[in-house]
């Protein structure tokens, strides 16, 4: 089994997928404890959706090497919205963001459907929404890209980890003490975009929401301070997202759902252990 | 020049007035009771003057050295926190986040202060402990904490004992009390139990349909309280 490994590790692809599926699986834990902690884990998945329709709008418009300059602006510009439309009391915020969400689905697959760029049509969409190979077909630029943006977020989560930590406790307190709680949701909101469109090459647009909930539910079951509950969520998140990837390559399964695979078993097992300890 | 000052506040949601046209002071040393039934709008009122909310009309000014965001808070629990996983310390810690402003962590010095509000409470020993494994008591307590470390001259309590039972709510009053008395803290203590009031505070607000702003002796002489005493004393009988 190891040979069959060393072997594969010697294609530039597979290392570039281990080194991408690590970093997106780190930013998104992070931001998990607070998103499922502030009822927020919805979001995510809405956003998800966006990203779909988005990569399928620059899929018609034929910007394959540029389509995450397409994407990316058009889910943060989405996570905006989506903030603004939760205060809104006309529009409530979870149906907002379900209308947004299938909204943004549906015509992508219209779309998909009347402008067809490749003969596989259903194979698309399939990667799209699941994952499949896009991770092994990365390319420099773009495993580059991800490093960067992986370690902004690393950076922004450390430098205002106190203070994610009091707008997740308690909003109104922070805002009573003066913290631009707005500024902040809106930080979060932009920085879960931008890792929703980094995983979406790992996990697909339909399994993101897995990687940001998995981990923190798994950690919040076992430990009792916020920062133990986040390290503990980074460490499954990445132990998760490597043993995915070796199973699917070894047993040639789809690396997404092989990884949220064992986000969940990672989940069954955090709620036996808690179970036992009391 | 008093601490806080709000002239003709009218506060409300969308254009819908709740409360209408009151004026108080507080001062330094007060102990202010809010009082008044469910709806008549005392939170809006605390969440006004801690910036939350708009008020529709009037004006809140703040002096004698006290700013907006000096005022230790302890807002009502949300369901959100009584499931949070997070250690006293941590939750303590972050009363001091207005101190430490643009600063990204914590410094010694606001440390330290975590720690002298821990004794203050009573909670030396929980520091590590979980926050949703405390009792009710001890949660307002840790809450409490926090809020001190935010302020030393003013904390604005809503409903402070509420889901407490008797002992601990005694308990509790005293806290305040002692904080008020001995450390000299402003105090404003939204409560629906006027009985309270009338033992605990040197100034009353009572909100609703009619406004009343006076020193305990005078609430005692005003036919609001009366009522308000004769109707309590009717529906414990």
């Amino acid at each position: 089994m190891m040979e069959t490994l060393a072997q594969y590790f010697q294609f530039p692809m597979v290392r570039y997928a281990l080194i991408v599926g690590v970093l997106i699986a780190l930013s998104s834990s992070l931001l998990g404890v607070t998103l499922v902690l502030r009822r927020f884990s919805f979001i995510g998945d809405g956003l998800s959706h966006v990203a779909f329709g988005a990569m399928a709008i620059a899929g018609v418009l034929r910007l394959t090497e540029a389509r995450m300059l397409f994407v990316m602006p058009v889910t943060v510009l989405s996570a905006v919205l989506l903030l603004r439309t939760g205060k809104n009391t006309k529009i409530k915020g979870d149906s907002a963001i379900a209308m947004i969400s299938v909204g943004a689905m549906a015509l992508g697959y219209l779309l998909m459907n009347l402008f067809p760029t490749t003969t596989n049509l259903s194979g698309d969409v399939c990667s799209t929404l699941f994952g499949s190979t896009s991770i092994l077909t990365l390319t420099k630029a773009e495993v580059w890209l991800c490093i960067g943006l992986s370690a902004a977020v690393l950076i922004i989560f450390v430098l205002f980890y106190n203070k994610i930590f009091a707008v997740t406790f308690d909003e109104d307190f922070a805002r009573a003490a003066g913290t631009p709680v707005e500024a902040f949701n809106l930080l979060i909101a932009v920085v879960v975009a931008v890792i929703i469109v980094l995983a979406m090459n790992l996990v697909g647009s339909l399994l993101i929401s897995a990687l940001i909930i998995f981990p923190a539910m798994s950690a919040m079951r076992v430990y009792k301070s916020f920062l133990s509950v986040t390290i503990c969520a980074a460490a499954v998140s990445v132990a998760c997202a490597v043993l995915g990837l070796l199973v699917s390559i070894l047993a040639d399964t789809p690396v997404g759902s092989t990884i949220v695979a064992a986000d969940i078993a990672a989940f069954l097992i955090f709620s036996l252990i808690a179970k036992l300890k009391k | 020049m008093a601490y806080l000052a709000c002239k003709n506040l009218t506060l409300g949601y969308e254009g819908r007035a709740v409360l209408s046209d009151i004026s108080f002071e507080v001062n330094p040393g007060d102990y202010l009771c809010v009082v008044g039934e469910n709806g008549s709008g005392k939170t809006t009122l605390m969440k006004t003057i801690l910036g939350l909310h708009k008020p529709l009309s009037g004006s809140i000014a703040f002096g004698d050295g006290l700013k907006q965001t000096e005022i230790g808070y302890l807002p009502q629990q949300t369901a959100v926190q009584r499931d949070f996983p997070a250690t006293v310390r941590e939750i303590v810690l972050s009363g001091c986040q207005a101190r430490a402003g643009r600063r990204p962590f914590y410094n010694k010095e606001e440390k330290l202060l975590v720690q002298q509000n821990l004794e203050r409470m009573s909670l030396t020993g929980y520091a590590s402990r979980c926050y949703r494994e405390l009792s009710g008591g001890q949660q307002q307590r840790v809450l409490l904490a926090r809020a001190l470390c935010a302020t030393r001259k003013m904390l604005v309590l809503d409903e402070p004992v509420s889901g407490l039972d008797p002992k601990v709510t005694a308990e509790m009053y005293a806290l305040i009390r002692q904080l008020n008395r001995e450390d000299g803290i402003t105090i404003m203590m939204i409560s629906h139990d006027v009985s309270v009031a009338l033992r605990e505070a040197t100034h009353v607000l009572h909100a609703g349909e009619n406004v009343f702003f006076g020193t305990r002796e005078e609430y005692l002489q005003s036919p609001l309280a009366r009522r308000f005493l004769i109707q309590e004393g009717g529906e414990s009988a």
